[in-house]
């Protein structure tokens, strides 16, 4: 029995605490859009975001996140920039791991607003898409982080 | 034209009888029942239209990525006049009445284009009539636009149309068939931009996958598979420790009087975490198999290698008068031998499926490429007539023709009917799923070349052998060669291009071993993803061997000569078509400019999936090979390619991009071997296909045309390989004949 936070609202669960969180998320609490892939960490296809974190839920046990706040795909709230984004790049092929990347991306864009492609590649290298739908899927990303500001590192560089 | 053409021809016509047979199965819809009269107008089982003027498409084709449906409703709607934003779509389940139910070939738009822009030409034609008719004007004076139908500034919408209920057109299958649909100037919405219908959806976890389904009271079930495809007999169930396990139920074997599943044992458990701990608990011996289970890569390429040796196997797929006569003349010959090695489908939504029995049908609840070919499984495996079983449609995570092979609904079906045909959801691990794939076989192909005087290609002897899917499971589609024996033409494709190359022979062999091991899979392509890599690469062997430049090489070969002329509808233009796509790449690519020390450019050009549907392409790979350690690094892909009439732009090139990294992928990056008759990389700790961080520059273009809409879904998968291939030698010197290429290959043959 666990109890925390997901997408904002708090959840008990009766499975066991070494379940898997992907699986208490999928079929206990009925939220499917966080997706099975690999169950290795290894295609991101199941990342939640764990106190704002972005976790492989396939391979942390349910028990762990006791307490934490759980985001999934369906607690970004459907308007994220991101999503309009991969909407906007037509990024989806078949979709399956399309969750996972979002959510991915979403804790890119937290730490880094303005990621430049060296930095989009180290953080979704993880995730994969078996469509290959990873020209638009970057291209998403930059839509949704818009346009760097100008760097006061450069600016001052100049002066 | 030779025998073996002619049989060629007639399969792929067979295929095409279906269409017809689908047609003739709207027919008999063609008069709307009148209860239903009342709500919708279907001049077609094809597509409704209901009072609000709202148009569903029924699309018989899975949803796996490709946006089939945007496409396929958008076809009825430029058609129909229809007003986009009230036209939908929907997945249908199966049914007899819809005829054929495959998503695979690269069929779906080029099938559907003909049938589905004839059944809206007839409803478009049946609302005109009605329209001008409450209009007070001859039908003659009105026309179809935008949802309704106009007199001048006046006009009827369709809902309105279908609300008046005078809609009582009749269209036989042969006025169907003949139907004229409107000239390519006159679209209004295909080969115009818009966005896919399914993206949503798949941006916000809504979209339901077959992984998704869901019926209460169902339990879960993970399946203990046996240690190779065939011949294990089920000895001993052990099931001691898994009464351990928290929600364990029981463990059963699978009884499949199908034969699909042989061997399965299926774990039962109130949740899969549980199923899953189980299955590691439970102890399980076979017995049988004994060959099979010590079956390698090695002995499977040997195999191949000694049926290739023995002139006498094969079938004749292609056999010109003079092969072996023009071989004897030859000045010179050149022959060499090319590999592939065994590659997964690995769809990322791991096989799964829903089933139980409900009012006396039985329900399968899953994603599936091909419902036509497992009905009948399912029916032999429940011992029940077809017509009481229904698969219920899902979006796929991924297909590439895994689903094709429908295995996983039969053991969720026998699953279910071993509990009285309680709901049970049976789900495959990836490692269950990567064993248990319907791999792309090995392969091996010899190839030969004579050339008589001016260094002119005399006569061409291509051998190719390698497990067979088709005969494995849908024999029914192979036809027979010249020599009278059946052949998979989906693993032989490519071999018979369109080059003009004198007398020709094509020999396919099925490499036993590799059917009786394990169960050969159609693989994004299937043969071109191995016939083209042998082509293409030989290609620019022979063109170095006739002192020759490979673009030059090809054209001279590309020239629309005899059966390469091409005809009407699918291949107006034939090899003209190709050598346009090829200079086009060369051009775009800078074919013949200086590059800086270890890049090399290397070109290929395929035509797709079949010779009665080409889809023409070229590809320049520019490499950067590092001359160390043989490290291939590809910079960048041009591709251009002519499909005929592009319905949905930016879908062809979504395809096209993922394609063309598939390519890739399956070229550099992916890859597993046999090893005690199973695949030794299972899960992504060692199977490691194409990551964003090895996205080449991509630049893909499409020739504008008006000719019949080809496929799109697989043809950049297979012209990327050899494409590769020849950069490196062209970088290096390295000649690499084995895919996929390793960079110790590539040192290795750097050195000789």
């Amino acid at each position: 029995m666990t109890t925390f936070k997901l997408n904002g609202r708090e959840v008990t669960t009766k499975g066991p605490d070494d379940a898997p969180l992907l699986w208490t998320i999928r079929d206990e609490i009925g939220l499917t859009g966080t997706k099975f892939g690999c169950g290795i960490a290894q295609c991101g296809a199941c990342t939640v975001h764990v106190d704002g974190q972005a976790v492989r839920s396939c391979v942390t046990p349910t028990g762990v996140v006791a307490g934490k706040a759980v985001t999934t795909i369906e607690g970004l709230g459907g308007s994220h920039p991101l999503q309009k984004a991969w909407v906007q790049a037509q990024a989806p092929q078949c979709g399956y791991c399309q969750s996972g990347q979002i959510m991915q991306a979403a804790a890119l864009l937290k730490a880094t607003p303005h990621p430049t492609d060296a930095e989009i590649n180290a953080a979704m290298n993880g995730n994969l898409c078996r469509c290959m739908a990873y020209v638009r899927i970057k291209q998403a990303i930059k839509l949704a982080a818009g346009p760097a500001p100008q760097r006061a590192a450069k600016t001052g560089a100049k002066a | 034209m030779t025998l073996s053409r002619d049989i060629a021809r007639d399969a792929a016509l067979s295929r095409r009888g279906f269409l017809i047979t689908v047609t003739a199965a709207g027919a008999v819809f063609a008069l709307a029942p009148p209860a239903e009269a009342a709500e919708v107008y279907a001049p077609t089982i094809w597509y409704a239209i209901d009072k609000a003027g709202v148009v569903t498409v029924h699309v018989i084709r899975a949803e796996m990525g490709q946006h089939v449906g945007t496409a396929i409703a958008r076809i009825v709607a430029d058609e129909l006049e229809a007003d986009w934003s009230k036209v939908k779509f929907d997945h249908v389940d199966s049914d007899p009445k819809w005829g054929l139910m495959v998503t695979g070939g690269s069929w779906s738009v080029w099938q559907s284009y003909p049938l589905y822009s004839q059944a809206a030409a007839a409803g478009r034609i049946a609302l005109v009539n009605a329209g001008a008719k409450l209009l007070g004007v001859p039908a003659t004076k009105a026309v179809a636009r935008n949802g309704a139908v106009w007199a001048g500034e006046r006009s009827v919408s369709y809902g309105d149309i279908v609300a008046k209920g005078e809609l009582a057109q009749q269209c036989s299958a042969e006025d169907l068939a003949k139907m004229p649909i409107k000239k390519a100037v006159d679209r209004r919405l295909i080969g115009k931009p818009a966005q896919a219908r399914d993206i949503p959806e798949k941006t916000d976890g809504s979209g339901i996958y077959g992984l998704d389904a869901k019926v209460p009271g169902m339990v879960y079930a993970r399946p203990k598979l046996p240690p190779t495809r065939y011949g294990n007999r089920v000895e001993i169930i052990d099931d001691s420790a898994c009464k351990a396990v928290p929600g364990y139920i029981r463990t059963k074997a699978l009884d499949d009087p199908s034969g699909t599943v042989p061997g399965w044992v299926v774990v039962y458990a109130d949740s899969f975490v549980a199923a899953d701990k189980a299955v590691r608990a439970l102890k399980v011996t076979w017995s049988g198999a004994d060959a099979e289970r010590k079956v390698s890569e090695a002995d499977l390429q040997a195999r191949a290698r000694a049926l290739i040796a023995d002139k006498a196997k094969g079938s004749l797929a292609v056999e010109d008068p003079g092969v072996d006569a023009a071989f004897k003349a030859a000045g010179s010959t050149l022959e060499q031998t090319y590999t592939t090695g065994t590659a997964l489908h690995f769809q990322l939504e791991p096989v799964n499926a829903l089933a139980f029995e409900k009012d006396g049908i039985f329900e399968i609840h899953t994603g599936n490429q091909w419902q036509s070919l497992v009905l009948p499984w399912l029916a032999q495996a429940l011992g029940r007539k077809e017509e009481t079983i229904v698969l219920r449609s899902y979006l796929l995570g991924g297909g590439f023709g895994r689903r094709l092979n429908g295995d996983y609904a039969v053991a969720a079906a026998l699953a279910s009917k071993q509990i009285g045909g309680q709901p049970v959801k049976l789900v495959l691990t990836r490692a269950d799923d990567s064993r248990f794939d319907s791999p792309r076989s090995p392969s091996v192909q010899t190839v030969k070349m004579a050339f008589g005087e001016g260094g002119r290609v005399t006569a061409m002897d291509h051998a190719a052998c390698a497990g067979w899917p088709t005969e494995a499971m849908a024999p029914f589609f192979m036809p027979k060669g010249a020599n009278g024996v059946p052949f998979d033409p989906f693993a032989i494709n490519g071999a018979n291009h369109w080059y003009s190359v004198g007398a020709q022979r094509v020999r396919a062999i099925e490499n036993d071993l590799a059917n009786k091991t394990f169960r050969p899979g159609w693989l994004r392509s299937v043969g071109p993803g191995w016939t083209n890599w042998a082509v293409e690469s030989f290609m620019d062997e022979a063109a170095e061997k006739a002192g020759v430049d490979p673009l030059a090489f090809r054209l001279r070969m590309l020239d629309a000569a005899g059966r390469n002329a091409g005809a009407a509808p699918n291949s107006v233009g034939g090899a003209k078509r190709q050598a346009a796509v090829l200079q086009r790449v060369a051009a775009k690519a800078g074919w013949g400019k200086p590059l800086p020390a270890n890049i090399g450019l290397g070109l290929a050009t395929t035509f797709g999936q079949e010779r009665d549907m080409p889809t023409w392409m070229a590809c320049a790979a520019r490499v950067r090979v590092d001359p160390a350690t043989g490290a291939v690094k590809v910079e960048k892909l041009t591709l251009v390619a002519d499909a005929g009439t592009i319905v949905s732009p930016d879908g062809a090139l979504a395809q096209t991009q993922g394609a063309a990294l598939w390519g890739l992928s399956l070229a550099l990056h992916e890859g597993t071997a046999f090893e005690n008759g199973q695949v030794k990389d299972t899960n992504l700790d060692t199977y490691t296909p194409l990551r964003m961080a090895d996205v080449p520059a991509l630049d893909i273009e499409f020739v504008r045309s008006t000719e019949a809409p080809v496929g799109l879904g697989e043809p950049a998968t297979t012209v990327v390989g050899p494409a590769i291939g020849n950069a490196i030698y062209r970088a290096c010197g390295a000649r690499i004949r084995d895919l996929p290429i390793r960079p110790a290959a590539v040192k290795a043959a750097m050195k000789v």
